[in-house]
């Protein structure tokens, strides 16, 4: 017993000793650790476990509004099905719902219920982030933390602006990514990369792995949030995003230059001039000197947004504006959908033991197996939450949006009562008259003749309804632009085979953020964009097949008609490398007998 | 007690010092006051290099570090250069072709050269001195293939976890290298990693990172760097035109120290003639450690120290790792019952 109470007294003095070396230790270290530590306990309530219904995988997330909503990875939520289960360091199980997809950049947005008042993660500005700077990853790897407390891993960023091609057999690209030393290991993807400060930089989700087993390597990649917040809205619609291309390809030359290799002749950047050879200068905003770069700046754009090009050719520089087209069919982002074959958790493999398949350079982790006995059915109240529909991750939050952007059209007034032809008479520029008539089956256009100026007249049927003409020509098919418009009013989304919300972008590339609603008919598409700020129509675009320049239609100003409505006063029509042509419009008679 | 010297004595040799520096480098390399600065400094210093591989597991590509105004590179002398004519892309993305001028194996050094002038380089005379265990450092280079074009290459950080010598011998490390090596605890040695760089946390050159190496015994990988104060000499010898390598035939590397095998046990294996010969004794020496142990003719050796025998192959592997004087537990099966013999490893030396 003395001897007992003999070695208490020896490890005290030397616990004494500890501590007075600790006391005499830097300021600034105990500082910077402190300092640590505190960002550490404010992130960390946001740092979600995802696990799947059946309990057999999981992964990690982070959550970014206070009302639920939390990003992930696509390869970890695919795995997991469309309702989830999240455990936050406050100890509880909350349940989530899958809400948008992007398979190809490797994100999935979900929303959690249970709480109004969730902890969320500051955004954080990525492309703000050096090399050098410290790092947080937070997350479940191995799926250790059974209590849901997060764990943490502080390293470097190793490198900014990396390109990772897609692993072979799938379509996961990371492009403009942060490369770190932090740890990563199979379950922290999906979860959030800190900055020292504690903001969101980034999502993480792959490694490179090559000959020690799929365990962190030395080299982790996070999918940029500025790549992210990007497609934030479209991520909200509930759908199935996709990502984009140029209908070009370029290659680096040996001084450091990015030249166009491939072109498509039905592409939008074609249509505006860009050829074979011409030396891309910069592309986004951002100056261009290899194949790389210029992947990353494709990469991070939602498809459909329109984006700076200036290109050199011959000594001389000119800067176009082209949108890009989508960068896989929908049917390819669909089949990342299929069920997957169960796969083992994820976890470190027993010491000693060599793998007998090689994890492939970049492969992300396997997906979570289902249970044993398949998933338990969702909870009752969640099912409402979800609806399913081809092309979208969920519907029921598309309709949410759609309900949202529309209440701007309500303003105008009611027009579901005059299903009868549409009138519209005006100016054309400053004095040549016009008239149009717009109904189900037919749509024209008058132009009355004028000294020196013969009459004109163009004329859409919609017999057939896969044959929408450029009319009149060279408008790239204003009549059925406005017969679109006529549609929406009257009879709204169910006027349209097709009708969604897509997401955001900045209008023509360079404007406010505008809400865009995608209605469909006939092979033909109108792009409805609403000010995120007013909620007011700005304008559209018609398109009137694949591959064909937009009809895009701008509305400058408003007018109240007698007949206690709203409609365009001013509109201006652009299409292609045409000059613009301003409507006016002096009346609208929706009384007429149908034709 | 301590020696305490007016402050402005030290300010007084710092200036002295200071300045002699900006006379004397015209590579003037400032001590980094951040590690933003260190890796601003180190970055346009390395390049990456493209050569032969490609195939299998041979990563066709590898990381190296300027030395000379005049673009020599330092790098890891490995299957890369084998066709002798390489790609350098400079951290400004230029692309140009390198010949190997000089090389010495023994210390995994190569030496390659394109063609310039005014280049960022490591002034190898400013290098950093030894880092003792603990020091934080810097890793510079082209991992995983990651950086293309003017992208700068990966940087890890991490700490000198020991400086040790790497014991090269079959079935351990197939590597060895005459000096002290750092190993460190990043993840430093990947593929395309071989000839980058380790720094000090202020930018300044420390070692060069070795290959890719697994401990055939633990299935753990080492990452390990070489000093650059053990290259230092070659290199600058190798850029002066005047560099003959050293003989391999070393007495100092421990690749020639002599190795254990089954006869120096008094044990005649059966010849060796598929695969997987199993392990059975053809002969026992008469009065060798094996007879005195009770080994016979026809027994099968089953395990050595734990390790299950697969075959004669093996056995010669199993015996290679052994130590002179300890002791060795012997599983056999003989008649169909197994037997444990205990002997002493004899020394080689006798």
């Amino acid at each position: 017993m003395s001897q007992l109470l003999h070695n208490i007294g020896l490890s005290c003095i030397v616990l004494l000793e500890l501590a007075s070396t600790l006391q005499a230790a830097d300021p600034a270290v105990l500082a910077a650790e402190k300092q640590r530590i505190e960002v550490c306990e404010h992130v960390a309530p946001s740092v979600v476990a995802i696990f799947s219904p059946g309990g057999a995988g999981g992964g990690s997330g982070v959550l970014i509004s206070k009302d639920g909503y939390a990003l992930s990875n696509f390869h970890v939520t695919d795995g997991a099905g469309k309702f989830m289960k999240c455990g936050l360091n406050d100890g509880v199980l909350y349940d989530a719902v899958i809400v948008g997809l992007d398979p190809s950049g490797d994100v999935a947005l979900i929303k959690l219920f249970g709480r109004d008042d969730f902890p969320h993660a500051k955004l954080g500005n990525s492309d703000a982030c050096q090399v050098g700077d410290w790092t947080f990853v937070m997350g479940n790897p191995f799926l250790l933390a059974t209590d849901f407390q997060p764990t943490v891993t502080y390293g470097i960023i190793s490198g900014t602006h990396r390109y990772q091609f897609p692993a072979a057999g799938n379509i996961l690209e990371y492009t403009d990514c942060i490369q770190v030393d932090t740890s990563i290991n199979p379950g922290n993807s999906g979860g959030p990369l800190f900055n020292a400060a504690g903001e969101l930089i980034g999502i993480n989700g792959r490694g490179s792995f090559e000959k020690r087993g799929r365990v962190n390597s030395g080299a982790g990649y996070a999918i940029s949030i500025n790549q992210i917040k990007l497609f934030l809205d479209h991520l909200k619609s509930g759908r199935i995003v996709d990502h984009a291309t140029l209908g070009a390809t370029v290659s680096t030359g040996s001084e450091g230059q990015a030249t166009i290799e491939h072109i498509l002749e039905n592409s939008e950047a074609y249509y505006r001039g860009l050829r074979y050879d011409d030396e891309i200068v910069s592309f986004g905003g951002r100056p261009i000197g290899s194949t790389n770069q210029f992947k990353n700046v494709l990469g991070i754009y939602p498809k459909g947004w329109k984006l700076p090009i200036v290109y050199r050719r011959g000594g001389e520089t000119k800067e176009i504006w082209v949108r890009l087209r989508s960068l896989h069919r929908l049917s390819e982002l669909t089949a990342t959908l299929q069920p997957k074959p169960m796969q083992p958790k994820p976890g470190p493999r027993p010491p000693g033991k060599r793998p007998n398949k090689e994890p492939k350079e970049g492969d992300p982790e396997p997906p979570q197996a289902k249970g044993p006995h398949g998933p338990p059915p969702p909870p009752e109240q969640l099912k409402k939450f979800y609806v399913e529909k081809p092309g979208f991750a969920n519907y029921y939050f598309n309709e949410v949006q759609q309900q949202r952007v529309l209440k701007a059209l309500a303003n105008w007034g009611k027009f579901d009562g005059a299903k009868g032809t549409w009138q519209i008479t005006g100016t054309i520029g400053a004095d040549r008259k016009y008239e149009t008539k717009l109904g189900d089956t037919v749509a024209g256009l008058v132009i009355p003749e004028l000294p020196g100026k013969p009459a004109e007249a163009y004329v859409q049927k919609y017999a057939d309804l896969t044959d929408i003409q450029d009319e009149p020509p060279g408008t790239g098919g204003l009549l059925t632009a406005l017969s679109h418009l006529r549609l929406l009013l009257l009879r709204g989304p169910k006027a349209f085979t097709e009708f969604y919300y897509l997401g955001s972008e900045p209008f023509d590339g360079k404007g406010e953020i505008v809400d865009v609603l995608v209605a469909g008919l006939a092979g033909a598409e109108s792009h409805w964009y609403f000010s995120r700020e007013t909620g007011a129509l700005l304008g559209y675009d018609f398109i009137r097949g694949e591959n064909q320049d937009r009809c895009e239609i701008r509305i400058d100003s408003m007018q109240d008609l007698p007949s206690q409505r709203k409609f365009p006063k001013t509109f201006r029509v652009l299409h292609g490398d045409q000059p613009t042509v301003i409507y006016h419009i002096d009346q609208l008679n929706l009384e007429t007998p149908a034709a | 007690m301590k020696h305490r010297f007016p402050v402005n004595f030290f300010g007084g040799i710092w200036t002295l010092l200071a300045a002699g520096c900006l006379i004397l480098v015209p590579n003037e390399f400032a001590r980094a006051q951040s590690t933003q600065e260190a890796i601003a400094q180190v970055t346009p210093r390395m390049v990456k290099i493209f050569g032969a591989g490609g195939i299998m597991r041979l990563q066709g590509y590898c990381s190296g570090f300027l030395v000379s105004p005049q673009g020599h590179i330092a790098t890891v002398w490995s299957h890369v250069l084998d066709e002798g004519e390489v790609s350098v892309v400079l951290d400004s993305g230029r692309k140009l072709k390198a010949k190997v001028v000089g090389a010495e194996p023994r210390l995994d050094l190569a030496v390659l050269k394109i063609e310039g002038e005014d280049l960022p380089y490591f002034d190898l005379d400013l290098s950093a001195d030894a880092a003792a265990p603990g020091s934080r450092i810097l890793a510079f280079s082209n991992m995983f293939n990651v950086a293309s074009g003017n992208e700068p290459v990966t940087v890890l950080h991490g700490v000198i976890a020991a400086r040790t010598k790497l014991e090269g011998r079959r079935g351990v490390f197939d590597i060895s290298f005459p000096a002290p090596v750092y190993i460190v605890d990043a993840i430093t040695n990947n593929s395309g990693s071989l000839g980058g760089v380790l720094t000090t946390r202020d930018g300044r050159l420390l070692a060069m990172i070795g290959k890719e190496l697994r401990n055939a015994q633990s299935n753990t990988w080492v990452n390990y760097a070489l000093p650059i104060s053990e290259l230092k000499e070659p290199i600058q010898e190798i850029i002066a035109g005047k560099y003959t390598p050293v003989p391999t035939k070393l007495a100092d590397t421990p690749e020639t120290s002599p190795r254990h095998k089954p006869l120096d046990f008094g044990l005649v294996m059966i010849p060796d003639v598929v695969a997987r010969t199993p392990a059975y004794v053809e002969e026992v020496a008469a009065n060798s450690v094996a007879a005195q142990a009770g080994i016979k003719t026809d027994d099968l050796i089953l395990f050595v120290n734990g390790e299950l025998i697969q075959s004669c192959r093996h056995l010669v592997e199993v015996c290679d790792k052994l130590e002179d004087g300890t002791m060795v537990d012997i599983v056999l099966r003989r008649d169909g019952k197994l037997e444990t013999v205990k002997l002493v490893v004899p020394d080689k030396a006798e």
